[in-house]
């Protein structure tokens, strides 16, 4: 089971919606559209040698230059039985900020879905309870998004010329 | 065993001023209640563990209720998230209390400048004893506790009383 | 026992007085109960909504967050090197296999090939490091079953690991052991005498603690059966490490994708059968057995050689040419301050951490700092799986579940 193989596959069953395969550090990255994630997730599960059935990693980054892409989920799965790692990722706009919720195929998707809906406000659909997570209920923004500061906004004894903030 | 504070003694009696008596008795016998948050809270474990042992010190039953605490250990970073239910904690003790902030993120936020992180216990509450590093060690979590000692067996049972104290309080928000 | 069986008759709900107008009237009254976020046996601050009837749980609703940091945020604003003070602060319990692990990810971003030596000390170091880690889980299980006697005995022996680390890195909690490249010093003789000597005294005090717990009929009748949990499931909630191999399932990083050299060394993989609580104790207790395996083969084993990479842009200069030496102040100054810029890349990399799959996804923009990093956190994942596993259980059975899951709070909210 090589990179290779596996993407022939993928690019045989779903055709233009698989792009962007590249392989950096041996790791078998691909892109796919949000209509097209959830029955390539559910298609890789199912897969009768293939087997990648563990979710190992969800989320988010923030793409602010990338218009019209501004927000990627990036999905890492495994497969345990031949041991083999797949990345995918789905690019969503600002505008339309929606991906369909993989709590359907991964239980452990619930929480890492909230986490990136905490960061970067990015709408899980079909998530059971999508609220923050790690950040207090009252809070108006999405941290983790690039035009959002780091740092304490109360602090006074900080300042520009010796902390570089 | 504690040493018996100044006094007159004579056959059979032995006087001494009443702050002193209860200053010793409340220095020997503090009971922490120990807020551990994270890093910090491990090395009170440690310090808590045979090794070091908190309990020579008269602090032989870490409090788990408020209600019957003297000392308040804040141990590990206070997110903006956690502030109210130290605070909360804070309140429920009763009289005489006191405050130490373990470790640089309990003391000014540490490393951890940001928008999530309350910078600083003393912005809710007011602290008695900072110990510094990112965990301190043991060596120095004793040092603190005796800091308190010393601070409980030197104030006067008036002190809880005075209108600095009440000032203190009311700058906190804390009738 | 799901929901529907948790019926009136079934659990003998407290009843009303018998009326003069009929029989016994049975109510099911749910209790709430907040467990946390400073309940002492959460160990870490987070907090459980507890449904109750009478004793028994019903559902229940975690809330996290209480100690959130914005790692990931703060690691947007670093450059590589001051990354370490995030790592270590992670899980806090076994902060050198989170400080190893991302000095592993950074070096497979940059191309640095480390030396064998190197590779053999981090070894030593992970290991002891997940002896630290289990030894808290367990000793804090037996505290919570009411013999505080295993968790004195273990600590004293966690301090012996905390003088190894104080002798490699000066710290004992946040040790901030590694360079990108290799270690920040060698293994000194006088290091390698304590690992002997912990090797020699450990294993004693260890078997006093089994012996004193693994068949204890009090302690075995508050663990088995208790908070079971099959492969299939705990799968699906993205369980990895310890509580995931307690549930029959033999996945670990260190022998799926071997880092760091582990493929030198001869151990087993613990595996439990039914993922009950008892099942999460021995795995770990004999975990610390191999561990303590792997030590001895990498201390017999130790490559003569240097401790770290032939990396000057990235390696730190040696603390006496810095002082000396002009070059090597500038390129000290460089490198702490990130004045070298990552390549352009996309890296996930994982290590078995105390908990399971350390994860570490960095996506560099070729910058000073990170322009994304994703850490993967064990127990954040399968913490998920709390209400799940003490349904139908009493709420004693579920402090000993989230004591045996090992959820650190730092880990948790990052």
């Amino acid at each position: 089971m090589t990179n290779q193989e596996v993407a022939q596959e993928l690019v045989r069953q779903f055709g233009d919606y698989v792009t962007d395969l590249d392989e950096p550090f041996g790791l078998l990255t691909l892109t796919t559209t949000r209509e097209q994630i959830i029955p390539l997730l559910q298609y890789l599960k199912d897969h009768k040698t293939y087997k990648v059935s563990f979710l190992t990693d969800l989320t988010g980054v923030h793409y602010p230059d990338n218009a019209g892409q501004e927000f990627c989920v990036v999905y890492h799965v495994h497969s345990l039985v031949n041991n083999f790692r797949i990345r995918i990722k789905v690019f969503v706009s600002e505008a339309d900020i929606h991906v369909p919720s993989a709590t359907v195929l991964y239980a452990s998707a619930n929480w890492m879905e909230r986490e990136t809906f905490d960061f970067y406000g990015i709408l899980f659909d079909g998530h059971p309870n999508l609220t923050r997570i790690l950040n207090m209920e009252e809070m108006d923004y999405h941290p983790m998004r690039k035009q959002y500061p780091l740092e304490d906004g109360t602090r006074e004894d900080k300042i520009d010329a010796l902390f570089g903030r | 065993m504690v040493e018996a504070p100044e006094g007159h003694e004579g056959a059979g009696f032995f006087a001494t001023s009443l702050d002193k008596v209860v200053g010793m008795a409340r220095a020997n016998s503090l009971w922490p209640l120990p807020f551990a948050t994270s890093c910090c809270g491990i090395e009170f474990m440690a310090s808590m563990a045979s090794h070091y042992d908190f309990a020579r010190f008269g602090s032989e039953r870490p409090s788990f209720s408020p209600r019957q605490a003297d000392l308040l250990m804040v141990m590990g970073t206070i997110a903006k998230k956690m502030a109210p239910i130290v605070k909360q904690v804070y309140l429920q003790m009763a009289e005489p209390r006191w405050v130490i902030a373990m470790g640089a993120c309990a003391s000014s936020g540490g490393i951890f400048d940001t928008y999530s992180v309350l910078q600083g216990i003393d912005r809710i509450i007011p602290v008695d004893v900072y110990i510094p590093g990112c965990p301190p060690r043991p060596e120095q979590v004793i040092d603190g506790l005796m800091q308190i000692q010393e601070m409980a067996r030197n104030e006067s049972t008036r002190r809880r009383n005075t209108d600095e104290y009440q000032l203190l309080l009311n700058s906190y928000g804390i009738q | 026992m799901t929901t529907e069986d948790l019926s009136i008759d079934a659990v003998g709900a407290r009843n009303t007085p018998a009326t003069p107008e009929g029989p016994i009237q049975y109510v099911n009254e749910l209790t709430t109960l907040n467990l946390g976020p400073t309940h002492p046996a959460t160990h870490g601050i987070f907090q459980n909504i507890l449904q109750m009837d009478g004793e028994k749980i019903v559902s229940g609703e975690q809330t996290i967050g209480y100690i959130h940091r914005a790692f990931e945020k703060i690691a947007e604003r670093r450059p590589f090197y001051q990354i370490t003070t995030l790592t270590d602060r992670m899980n806090y319990c076994s902060s050198p296999i989170n400080n190893l692990g991302w000095m592993m990810t950074v070096e497979k971003l940059l191309g640095v090939k480390t030396p064998k030596r190197a590779d053999y000390i981090r070894v030593i170091m992970m290991e002891l490091a997940r002896i630290s880690d289990h030894l808290i889980c367990n000793g804090i299980l037996g505290v919570d079953t009411g013999a505080f006697t295993g968790f004195l005995y273990l600590f004293e022996e966690r301090e012996n690991i905390y003088e190894i680390y104080e002798e490699m890195c000066g710290a004992r909690l946040t040790t901030n052991m590694g360079r990108i490249g290799g270690m920040e010093r060698d293994l000194s003789a006088e290091a390698i005498r304590k690992i002997r000597k912990f090797l020699k005294d450990f294993p004693p005090v260890m078997k006093e603690f089994e012996k004193l717990f693994n068949r204890n009929r009090i302690f075995m009748d508050r663990v088995v059966d208790v908070g079971p949990i099959t492969g299939e499931r705990a799968l699906n909630y993205g369980f990895t490490g310890p509580n995931l191999r307690a549930a029959g399932v033999d996945y670990d990083v260190r022998v799926m994708n071997p880092y760091s050299s582990y493929e030198d060394f001869e151990f087993e993989i613990p595996v439990g059968e039914s993922g009950d609580t008892y099942d999460r104790f021995m795995v770990r207790n004999e975990e610390i057995w191999q561990s303590l395996r792997i030590i001895e083969q990498a201390l017999d084993k130790l490559p003569e050689g240097p401790y770290y990479a032939d990396a000057p842009d990235y390696y730190l200069p040696p603390k006496q040419e810095v002082y000396k030496n002009m070059e090597a102040l500038i390129y000290h100054f460089k490198i702490v301050m990130g004045e070298i810029d990552a390549p352009v890349g996309e890296v996930y990399h994982a290590v078995e951490g105390g908990n399971g799959e350390l994860g570490f996804y960095l996506i560099s923009d070729g910058g000073r700092a990170p322009y994304r990093l994703h850490f993967r956190r064990p127990s954040f994942i399968y913490y998920q799986a709390f209400p799940e596993m003490c349904k139908g259980t009493t709420l004693s059975d579920a402090i000993v579940i989230m004591s045996s899951l090992n959820v650190i709070a730092g880990e948790l909210d990052a």
